[in-house]
């Protein structure tokens, strides 16, 4: 029993290890003076004040948060109704069938929506740059949210609604005072996640990118191609404090909506 | 009743979302797989696809996306295993997800640094005498990346279905004489299969489309499916072409779907019956 115990700590210890290692090991060196990721020289911010400099990069990394804030409210706004309207739905024949079209999204590679996006924006007319990209990555995110929210609304009972409609609530009123605050959770985790998925997206921006518009990924993408630059190593070490932050901030959020009750009774 | 033009109001932008980016640009691949290169209808294309290259193709990008499937399987199963077993399991689960979350590009671009010719794991080999070896760029490099990267997203579907098993179960196992084998192979691997169904449903998909990292880790030296559309589209322009692979790569995710989901809506049935 000890033993396994034992060599159970061992296991997870080393997968925690290889897990961190690389992500560690970039921003070890994105403090290297030396300009390689293998000899480190001594300490320096240089890296760092190359990412701030580079006005170019700031613009890329400004169209990123751009995208993925727009994105995620967007594709939230869509996701949100569009569960609200399968949960509705009385024929379950009608609703598997959407629920299948929007796994189809969730499961489909990127590489498949890319190419097929690409196809649907020439063909359409749409002039590939932001409004590709901020499109796409809409459509990506729909699904998601959709599934982040559904749990939630159907865990709802409809005695709910049927109260509030006696107690003379208006629909409108039902919406935001009585569906919107009761699936708040499901709202949230459905927005971050879809935020998480702009901001990590690469394939699917990088088909329907055109020349003129970048997002952070694909930069990395082309100066990854063209070989080591310590400034990725700085923006890695920026991103993993900002991916951190957003993680807490995420549970800070859904821990706090978790207890609707617990955060009513002091006011 | 009369709620219910209402309600279908609702689900009106969903649904135009959905016609307009699921079923349209699917259409769309089918449509185009059907021209060649010059813009004429042609099967030629799904002739081209039943050449030796492409069948070779699409053989070694099944055969790579098999490896990378097994081993992150066989890692993934027994840390999401012990995961359950730890005290504070949620907030260690986390720290299992956090790394998936950064940014993917970023995780690949640190292994060109780590499998450098001059990189942490040459050292490491020369110092116990083996020399320098080309790591990059190799099979190997390839399949340990692929693995790292899709590690957390075969761990997390495992670990959900083991943290929802009741524990007395086993219990019951071990009272009735079963050994720990006996009793992982009889009754926490069956109860927990649809965790392993998913989790391979996450991760064999994925890795027949991979493109970036058979770009930068692979240097083009592995060919999947993904990479051949990439070039189809995006190099060559033989949108005719890539829509055909892409065509198969959708053919290919339908089967997989299926065989990794079917089985588990008879179990649920199953389980409401009783």
């Amino acid at each position: 029993m000890d033993t396994t115990s034992k060599f159970s700590k061992l296991y997870l210890t080393l997968v925690f290890v290889i897990l961190y290692a690389p992500i560690f090991y970039l921003i070890f060196y994105s403090f290297n003076s030396g300009g390689t990721m293998s000899s480190f020289e001594s300490f320096t911010f240089e890296h760092y004040a190359a990412v701030f400099e580079d006005t170019r990069l700031i613009m890329i990394l400004i169209n990123t948060i751009i995208i993925a804030l727009l994105s995620a409210l967007i594709s939230t706004a869509i996701g949100v109704i569009g569960a609200i309207g399968i949960v509705y739905l009385q024929k379950r024949k009608s609703r598997n069938a959407l629920l299948s079209l929007n796994n189809v999204l969730i499961v489909s590679p990127d590489v498949i929506i890319g190419a097929s996006f690409l196809i649907l924006f020439t063909m359409v007319g749409v002039k590939l740059g932001f409004a590709s990209v901020l499109i796409s990555h809409i459509a990506f995110s729909v699904p998601i949210v959709v599934i982040m929210v559904l749990p939630k609304l159907q865990e709802m009972s409809s005695t709910l609604v049927d109260a509030a409609l006696d107690l003379g609530a208006s629909k409108r009123d039902v919406l935001t005072r009585v569906i919107i605050p009761y699936i708040k959770p499901g709202i949230f985790a459905g927005f971050f996640l879809a935020l998480t998925y702009s901001l990590d997206d690469f394939a699917v921006t990088f088909f329907v990118t055109g020349n003129g518009f970048t997002t952070l990924s694909v930069e990395i993408y082309s100066m990854a191609r063209a070989g080591i630059t310590l400034t990725i190593n700085a923006l890695s070490g920026l991103i993993f404090i900002f991916t951190l932050l957003l993680v807490l901030g995420y549970y800070f959020v859904t821990n706090r909506a978790k207890n609707p009750l617990r955060n009513g009774v002091p006011k | 009743m009369k709620t219910n033009s209402n309600r279908s109001f609702y689900l009106i932008p969903y649904v135009v979302w959905m016609l307009l980016f699921v079923v349209a640009p699917i259409v769309l691949v089918g449509y185009f797989s059907l021209f060649d290169l010059h813009g004429n209808f042609s099967f030629v294309n799904y002739q081209n696809f039943f050449t030796s290259v492409y069948l070779k193709l699409t053989l070694s990008s099944f055969w790579y996306a098999l490896i990378i499937t097994g081993f992150t399987l066989l890692i993934a199963y027994p840390t999401a295993y012990w995961l359950t077993k730890t005290k504070h399991k949620q907030l260690w689960l986390l720290l299992i997800i956090i790394p998936s979350w950064i940014n993917l590009l970023l995780k690949t671009y640190a292994f060109i640094g780590i499998f450098g010719v001059f990189g942490p794991i040459n050292k490491f080999l020369e110092l116990f005498g083996i020399g320098k070896q080309q790591i990059l760029y190799t099979d190997f490099s390839f399949i340990f990346v692929s693995v790292y990267i899709f590690i957390p997203f075969m761990i997390l579907p495992i670990f959900n279905s083991l943290d929802k098993m009741n524990p007395t179960l086993i219990d019951a196992a071990r009272d009735l004489g079963s050994s720990t084998w006996n009793t992982f192979t009889k009754v926490i691997f069956p109860l927990t299969i649809n965790g392993v169904k998913s989790g391979i449903q996450a991760v064999f998909i994925p890795s027949l489309s991979l493109f970036m990292i058979t770009r930068l880790i692979a240097g083009n030296k592995v060919i999947t499916l993904g990479t051949a559309i990439e070039q189809q589209f995006l190099v060559t322009q033989n949108w005719g072409m890539g829509s055909t692979i892409a065509v198969f790569l959708i053919l290919f995710m339908v089967i997989i779907m299926i065989l990794t989901g079917q089985k588990d809506k008879g179990e649920l049935v199953n389980g409401h019956n009783k």
